[in-house]
C-alpha cells in the first residue's frame, strides 16, 4: 500500500489491472521487452520484430507504400464523414457538396479527401516504380507483385468512381468521357467490334440498354442510375475489394521474406 | 521571349517532342551494351550523379515555374485538379533520379566485386521495429499528414457548375490519371484505347515477374545487369504513360487540338483532318485503282504489315538479334514477351504514321476491327 503511493500516478496507472490487461508489456525499456511490445500487438504484428538495416531507409523504399496505406486510411476516415452530409441523388448531390465547404465545421474535409485521393494515386505509382526498380517483384515476390498490380487498378477505379460524386460540370462530362469507353468494349458494349455476333435471328442481344455502358451506369447516360452505381461502388463495394487485397498483399510482405533486400 | 516561346510551343508538338524523346530515350536509358556503349561516349550517365541531379531538377522546376509567368501557361497549370500533374512531373523526375543513382552507384559496386549498398552482413544485429520503423512511420504519417491539412487549407478542391447534361465543355476530359488512355484516342478506336490497352497494361504488369525471371538484380538498385526490362518498363512508364497525360492535360484544348504550353487555347484553332486509310493510300494514289468491294482483299495489305508486325518480326528477331535472350527465355515467355511489347509498340508506331502519312486506319473493317 505505501509502495504504491511512492510508485506516482503514472507508475500506478500503467501498473493498474485495467492497463495490463490491454498492453501485456509495460513500457519497453529494455530489448525484450521491445521485441514483445511488436509480438503482442495486433496492429504492429504486421510487422517482424527486427528487420535488416537497409529495410528501414528512406532511400531504400521511398516509404511509398507505407504512405499509399495511410492515405487509404485517412480516405477512410474523411470519406465516413463526407457520407454523413452528401446524399447521392440528384436534387441534393451538388448542393451537399457546396454545404460541405461552407456550412459544415471543419469544412476542409472534401479538401483532405480529394487531395489525399490525388496523392494516393501518385503515391500507389512510385511505390510500383521504386518496387520495379529494386527488383523487388523476383521471385519469391512474384505473386505479391501481381496483388500488387489489382490494388493498382483498385486505387485507380476508386478514385474514377469518386470523382463523379459532386455532381458537377467536371465530374459528369469526366465520367462521360471514362464510361464511353465501357460502350466500346468488344462483344458487350453497344458500339464495340463483334457486338452483332452476340444476337439470336436478327434480334441483338446487347443493345443501348444491355450493354457494358449500361451495367456501369444503370442507364443510357449519366443519370440518378450512375450516380448511385458509382456512390455505392465507391464507399463500399471497392474498398471491400481493395481492403482483401490490402490484407493479402501485407501478409504476402511477411510470408516472403520480408521487405526485399540483396542475397 | 517571344521567340523563344514560339519555339517552345512547336517543339512541343507531340510530332516533335515524342520522337525526340524516344530516339534519346534509348541513349538515356540503354537497353543493350552497344547503346550502353553510347550512353558512356555521350557522357549521359552523369545525368544520375548529385550534379547531374542538380542541373536535371533546376532546369525542370526553373523552367516550369518561369513559365508560370506566362498568362496561358499559369491559366492551365493553375487549374485545381491540374495540381497534382504538377507534383507528378516533379515526384517522377525526382525519384527517377533517385533510383537511377543509387543504381549507376550499385552497379559500380558489384563491377568492383563488391555487394551492393543495401547489403547488410548477417552476422550484423537487426534493427528493432520498435522503435526504430514505427518512429519512422509516425513522422511520416505526421508529415504527410501535415501537408495535406496545409494543401487543403490553401486550395479548394475544384467544383465547378452543377451538372448539366445538356451543356458539355470544350474539350471534356478525362480524370488526369485516365488522360493518357484519352490521349492514345487521337490515334485509336475507343475499343482499344479504353479496353484492350487497359487490360493488356494491367495483364503485363502482371506478367512481368513470370517473364523477367532472371535472379540478379533482386532487393537492391541496379541497371547494367538488368537493362533490357528497365529500359522497356521505363519506355512504357515515362513515354507512353506518363507523357501522355502531360500532353492530355496541359496542352489538349478544344476539340482535343493541340496547343503549345504557352499558346493560348483558341476555340476556333482549325486543323485541317486529311486522315487516310492505309487501303485507300495503297490501292487509290500507289496502284492507281478504285476500292475493292471485298473488303477482305480492301485490307489486304494492313492485314498483312499487321501479321507481319505480330507473327513475323518476334521470331525473326529471336533468331537474328535477340538470339541470345530466346534461347534463355524458351517459347512461351518469348511469345508473351514479344506480343506484349508489340502490342505496347503499335502506339508509338501509330503515331509516327499518323503524323508522316496521315494514316486513319491501317487496317478499316468498320463494326469489326478498326486499327
Amino acid at each position: 500500500m505505501t509502495e504504491d503511493k511512492q510508485a506516482g500516478f503514472w507508475a500506478r496507472f500503467f501498473g493498474s489491472t485495467i492497463w495490463r490487461s490491454i498492453f501485456r508489456v509495460g513500457i519497453p525499456r529494455d530489448r525484450r521487452a521491445r521485441l514483445m511490445q511488436v509480438l503482442s500487438n495486433f496492429f504492429l504484428h504486421l510487422h517482424p520484430v527486427s528487420l535488416p538495416k537497409h529495410a528501414v531507409k528512406l532511400k531504400y523504399t521511398w516509404c511509398m507504400g507505407g504512405l499509399s496505406f495511410f492515405l487509404f486510411v485517412v480516405l477512410t476516415f474523411t470519406g465516413v464523414l463526407l457520407m454523413f452530409y452528401y446524399r447521392p441523388t440528384i436534387e441534393y448531390a451538388y448542393n451537399d457538396v457546396v454545404d460541405l465547404r461552407e456550412t459544415t465545421p471543419m469544412g476542409i474535409m472534401r479538401e483532405i479527401h480529394r487531395w489525399s485521393a490525388h496523392l494516393m494515386v501518385i503515391a500507389v505509382w512510385f511505390h510500383m516504380f521504386r518496387v520495379f526498380m529494386t527488383g523487388s517483384y523476383k521471385a519469391p515476390r512474384e505473386f505479391n507483385w501481381c496483388v500488387g498490380v489489382v490494388l493498382l487498378t483498385f486505387t485507380m477505379l476508386l478514385s474514377f468512381t469518386g470523382y463523379l460524386l459532386p455532381w458537377d460540370q467536371l465530374a459528369i462530362w469526366a465520367i462521360t468521357v471514362g464510361s464511353n469507353m465501357a460502350a466500346a468494349t468488344p462483344f458487350v458494349g453497344q458500339e464495340g467490334p463483334g457486338v452483332a455476333l452476340l444476337s439470336i435471328g436478327n434480334v441483338g442481344l446487347i443493345g443501348r440498354t444491355s450493354d457494358a455502358r449500361f451495367l456501369l451506369l444503370g442507364d443510357t447516360s449519366i443519370g440518378a442510375g450512375a450516380l448511385l452505381r458509382f456512390y455505392v461502388f465507391h464507399c463500399v463495394f471497392f474498398p471491400l475489394i481493395a481492403v482483401v487485397f490490402m490484407a493479402i498483399h501485407f501478409w504476402r510482405v511477411r510470408k516472403d521474406g520480408g521487405v526485399s533486400g540483396p542475397m | 521571349m517571344g521567340a523563344l516561346k514560339h519555339i517552345i510551343n512547336l517543339v512541343s508538338a507531340p510530332q516533335v517532342s515524342f520522337l525526340v524523346a524516344a530516339i534519346a530515350f534509348f541513349f538515356v536509358f540503354p537497353p543493350t551494351a552497344g547503346f550502353e556503349r553510347w550512353n558512356r561516349r555521350l557522357r549521359l550517365n552523369l545525368l544520375w550523379t548529385v550534379r547531374g541531379g542538380i542541373l536535371l531538377h533546376a532546369l525542370v522546376i526553373g523552367g516550369f515555374f518561369l513559365s508560370t509567368l506566362d498568362p496561358n501557361f499559369r491559366a492551365i497549370v493553375a487549374k485545381p485538379d491540374n495540381v497534382p500533374i504538377a507534383l507528378l512531373l516533379f515526384g517522377t523526375l525526382f525519384f527517377l533520379w533517385y533510383a537511377m543513382k543509387q543504381a549507376v552507384d550499385n552497379d559500380q559496386r558489384l563491377a568492383s566485386d563488391q555487394k551492393p549498398n543495401e547489403y547488410t552482413d548477417p552476422s550484423e544485429p537487426k534493427i528493432l521495429v520498435w522503435p526504430d520503423l514505427v518512429y519512422i512511420e509516425l513522422i511520416a504519417a505526421v508529415l504527410c499528414m501535415a501537408a495535406l491539412i496545409f494543401w487543403s487549407i490553401a486550395l479548394e478542391a475544384p467544383l465547378e457548375q452543377p451538372a448539366n447534361p445538356t451543356l458539355s465543355p470544350n474539350p471534356a476530359k478525362a480524370p488526369w490519371y485516365f488522360l493518357g488512355l484519352q490521349e492514345m484516342l487521337v490515334y485509336f478506336d475507343p475499343w482499344l484505347a479504353g479496353v484492350v490497352f487497359p487490360v493488356l497494361i494491367i495483364f503485363g504488369l502482371m506478367a512481368l515477374p513470370y517473364i523477367d525471371t532472371a535472379p540478379e538484380g533482386s532487393g537492391y538498385y541496379s541497371y547494367s545487369r538488368r537493362k533490357l526490362f528497365i529500359s522497356l518498363f521505363l519506355f512504357g512508364w515515362l513515354l507512353l504513360w506518363v507523357y501522355l497525360i502531360i500532353v492530355g492535360a496541359f496542352m489538349r484544348g478544344p476539340n482535343w487540338n493541340f496547343f503549345g504550353p504557352y499558346e493560348e487555347w483558341d476555340i476556333h484553332k482549325v486543323v485541317p483532318l486529311t486522315n487516310i486509310n492505309f487501303s485507300a493510300l495503297v490501292w487509290v494514289k500507289l496502284l492507281n485503282r478504285p476500292l475493292p468491294d471485298n473488303i477482305i482483299v480492301r485490307e489486304i495489305f494492313g492485314i498483312v504489315l499487321l501479321g507481319i508486325h505480330f507473327l513475323v518480326v518476334p521470331p525473326l528477331l529471336g533468331v537474328t538479334v535477340l538470339k541470345k535472350f530466346y534461347s534463355r527465355m524458351g517459347n512461351v515467355k518469348y511469345a508473351v514477351f514479344m506480343f506484349l511489347s508489340m502490342a505496347a509498340l503499335t502506339l508509338p508506331i501509330k503515331m509516327f504514321l499518323r503524323w508522316t502519312i496521315n494514316l486513319k486506319y491501317l487496317v478499316a473493317i468498320p463494326g469489326w476491327f478498326n486499327l
